[in-house]
């Protein structure tokens, strides 16, 4: 299968022309993160308060979908259990390229509250790879919207094209 | 005068040229992995699919859900006529309202009681009650839902 992905040469005229092919490629990714909503304890109305009209993330482009096929974020929001975690595992790995996540919370963070429960995930990092973590018991909508556009800093500096240097 | 054709015809080029480009852009661009299975399995919110999805379901749900769906449809008619029927006495109709209702609850209730009588309601059943002698039935196989 033909592909330019991590094949483009980071130096001269080319390399040139592809950096500012992924500059915009990671303008269109960052203007538009779509998050997959997964509400997992009391963190989750957070998440819906800051997808409601008072924290309006929408005007960043961030926008609520059911399926992890449309996503480019997973919100893990909440405490994350053994049982749950082989599907928090097979949702990250349905969710299109290129995916980020975010822990929300301190349960997601580290286990929070029940870090010394028999069935809560120490930290949802031990599943799934986390871009972003949000402090906080439950955090703010205004924390959560800093997340995302750390997020979108963190988006706007990478290379999908040319070669990682 | 196959001027008009000729526009249909650019519109079908158009049309098929673009969803080349963009797919081949799309495929050109995308990062791409293909090393993770699970990737392509089913959506099922997270649980892993059981079995086929093409799976019989029993014709006894669709009388019962025919018959769920008529009277939801009957109470989300007769809710608004409460609601606003003081209103309705005021004005002197009140008792044309009442007649009006009464008779369209009572051709729903008709039908209920047609339904009973055909046995829809009643969920178990006797196979041998409907069927002529000297049919010979299949072992019926156990349905998981």
């Amino acid at each position: 299968m033909v592909h330019l992905y991590n094949k483009m040469p980071s130096e001269g005229f080319f390399g040139a022309a592809f950096t500012t092919v992924d500059r915009a490629l990671n303008w269109f990714r960052l203007s538009s993160v779509w998050y997959l909503l997964f509400g997992l304890a009391c963190c989750g109305i957070e998440l819906m308060q800051t997808g409601g009209p008072r924290t309006d993330i929408d005007r960043i482009g961030s926008v609520p979908r059911p399926t992890p096929r449309q996503s480019d974020l997973m919100i893990v929001a909440g405490t994350l259990t053994y049982k749950m975690a082989s599907r928090l595992r097979l949702l990250y790995d349905q969710m299109a390229e290129p995916k980020y996540v975010i822990a929300m919370g301190s349960c997601a963070n580290c286990g929070g509250l029940f870090q010394l429960s028999y069935s809560v995930v120490k930290g949802v990092d031990k599943i799934v790879p986390v871009d972003v973590y949000v402090p906080g018991c439950p955090p703010r909508p205004e924390a959560l919207t800093e997340g995302i556009l750390k997020l979108q800093e963190k988006i706007r500096t990478e290379r999908f094209l040319v070669k990682s240097p | 005068m196959f001027f008009d054709f000729a526009n249909v015809f650019i519109f079908i080029i158009l049309g098929l040229l673009m969803t080349f480009v963009i797919i081949t852009v799309s495929r050109l661009l995308a990062p791409r992995v293909s090393d993770v299975p699970d990737k392509f399995t089913t959506y099922e919110c997270g649980e892993r699919p059981v079995g086929s999805a093409w799976i019989l379901f029993n014709f006894r749900f669709y009388a019962v859900a025919l018959a769920f769906l008529i009277f939801d449809i009957e109470l989300v008619l007769v809710f608004p006529c409460v609601s606003v029927y003081n209103k309705w006495l005021k004005a002197g109709s009140g008792l044309f309202a009442l007649i009006e209702i009464t008779v369209f609850v009572g051709i729903l209730f008709l039908g209920l009681i047609y339904m009973w009588n055909r046995g829809d309601l009643k969920w178990t059943k006797e196979v041998s009650e409907e069927l002529e002698e000297g049919v010979v039935l299949e072992e019926e196989k156990p349905i998981m839902f």
